[in-house]
């Protein structure tokens, strides 16, 4: 059975998609069979982060009400074998995702791959609710900002109750906290909360620190997962989540502001 | 250099503000949700009502509020069309 796991925050823009294509591309470039679903029906945008939006022809909600079946709306990423995408549809209304709906799907999925990856979208409703049902484990993605931490502190309390794992009395999904568009140079200067201040007040465990980074606009542009920017801070930061969510042991990077010398510059980038 | 960098820290620690505001924020959301057999009533309910009719699993909502000193459950089912 597939592992589930949902990229989830409450806030809009802070990163689900951006982390729900790296993160994927990354257990893909692993080598475990990933498949990653936008749930965000009537504003998908997970299919231009991923590159792949002009091959869409079929959607995830297509496949909800049976207008196509899942081999016919999944589509394969050009750069890693191991990688799928079920685009969300444009138009449809929300409720066309159900819990019965969503379930089959998954569950025909959980054949076929080993990590199935939910991008959610904001707010507490439909969307976002089912994207987080099913999960096993889930990402939540926090800035450093006060109505990010609210909203996360919100979605943390919906995880541990609206949860298929929490209705049914099963052991509760496994939560962890991503940091994203982290800039040491604000926290230094007192503008912005330091990462021991957000861990304090949501207390999960820490999967990663993404820093704010130019890479992330580039590699969105290019419609390439920016974890393949090998070069840039966000790309390793997420290199070093997947390999934390793996069970590897890693220090966080990124987290201060030290100078670069004419090393850090040369070799850094 | 370091009695500059004093003068620069204070006049902008707006962080340490949104710590303070946040803590109290959300320990309030937390207690706010109403006594805290609300979520298990609501998934007890929902188990019963599954019984008899198939209803989304957030088809029920429960809420209390408070009315000067009474208290009022609130119940909210939805049927499926
Ligand atoms: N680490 C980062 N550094 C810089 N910009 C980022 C970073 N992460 C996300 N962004 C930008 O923030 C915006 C929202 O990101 P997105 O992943 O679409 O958020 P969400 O899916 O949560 O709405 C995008 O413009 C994206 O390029
Ligand atoms: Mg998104």
């Amino acid at each position: 059975m597939a592992r589930v796991i949902v990229v989830t925050s409450g806030k809009g823009g802070v990163g689900k998609t951006t982390t729900s294509a790296a993160f994927a591309m990354g257990l893909a470039e692993r080598g475990f069979r990933t498949v990653v679903i936008d749930f965000d029906v009537g504003l998908r945008n997970l299919d231009l982060i991923m590159g792949c939006e002009r091959r869409v022809v079929y959607d995830f909600v297509n496949v909800i009400q049976g207008d196509a079946n899942v081999g016919q709306a999944l589509i394969k990423d050009k750069r890693n074998p191991n990688l799928f995408v079920l685009p969300a549809s444009q138009t449809r209304d929300k409720d066309a995702l159900t819990v019965e709906g969503v379930g089959k799907v998954l569950e025909e999925l959980g054949r076929e791959f080993e990590f199935i990856v939910c991008d959610s979208p904001a707010g507490i409703e439909r969307g976002a609710t089912m994207a987080m049902y099913y999960a096993d484990d889930a990402i939540v993605v926090t800035n450093p900002e006060v109505s990010s931490v609210r909203d996360s502190d919100r979605m943390i309390g919906i995880l541990s109750s609206k949860s298929r794992r929490a209705e049914q009395n099963m052991e509760g999904i496994r939560e962890f906290l991503l940091v994203t568009r982290y800039s040491p140079e604000r926290v230094k200067r007192g503008e912005m909360l330091a990462l021991e201040d957000v861990q304090e007040i949501l207390s999960l465990d820490l999967i990663g620190v993404i820093p704010e980074s130019t890479a992330v606009l580039n590699a969105s542009n290019a419609g390439v997962p920016v974890i393949l920017d090998r070069e840039s801070s966000a790309g390793q930061a997420y290199s070093d989540m997947v390999a934390r969510y793996l069970g590897e042991d890693l220090p966080h990077r990124f987290l201060s502001t030290e100078k670069k010398g004419l090393f850090g510059r040369l070799f850094r980038g | 250099m370091a009695l500059l960098d004093f003068f620069k820290q204070r006049k902008s620690n707006s962080a340490a503000l949104a710590k303070e505001r946040l803590q109290i924020l959300v320990a309030h959301d937390r207690r706010g949700g109403g006594p805290s057999y609300l979520p298990q009533l609501q998934r007890d309910l929902l188990a019963v009502i599954r019984k008899y009719v198939a209803v989304d699993s957030d088809a029920v909502s429960v809420n209390v509020e408070r009315d000067g000193a009474q208290e009022i459950l609130e119940l909210n089912i939805i049927l499926p069309e």
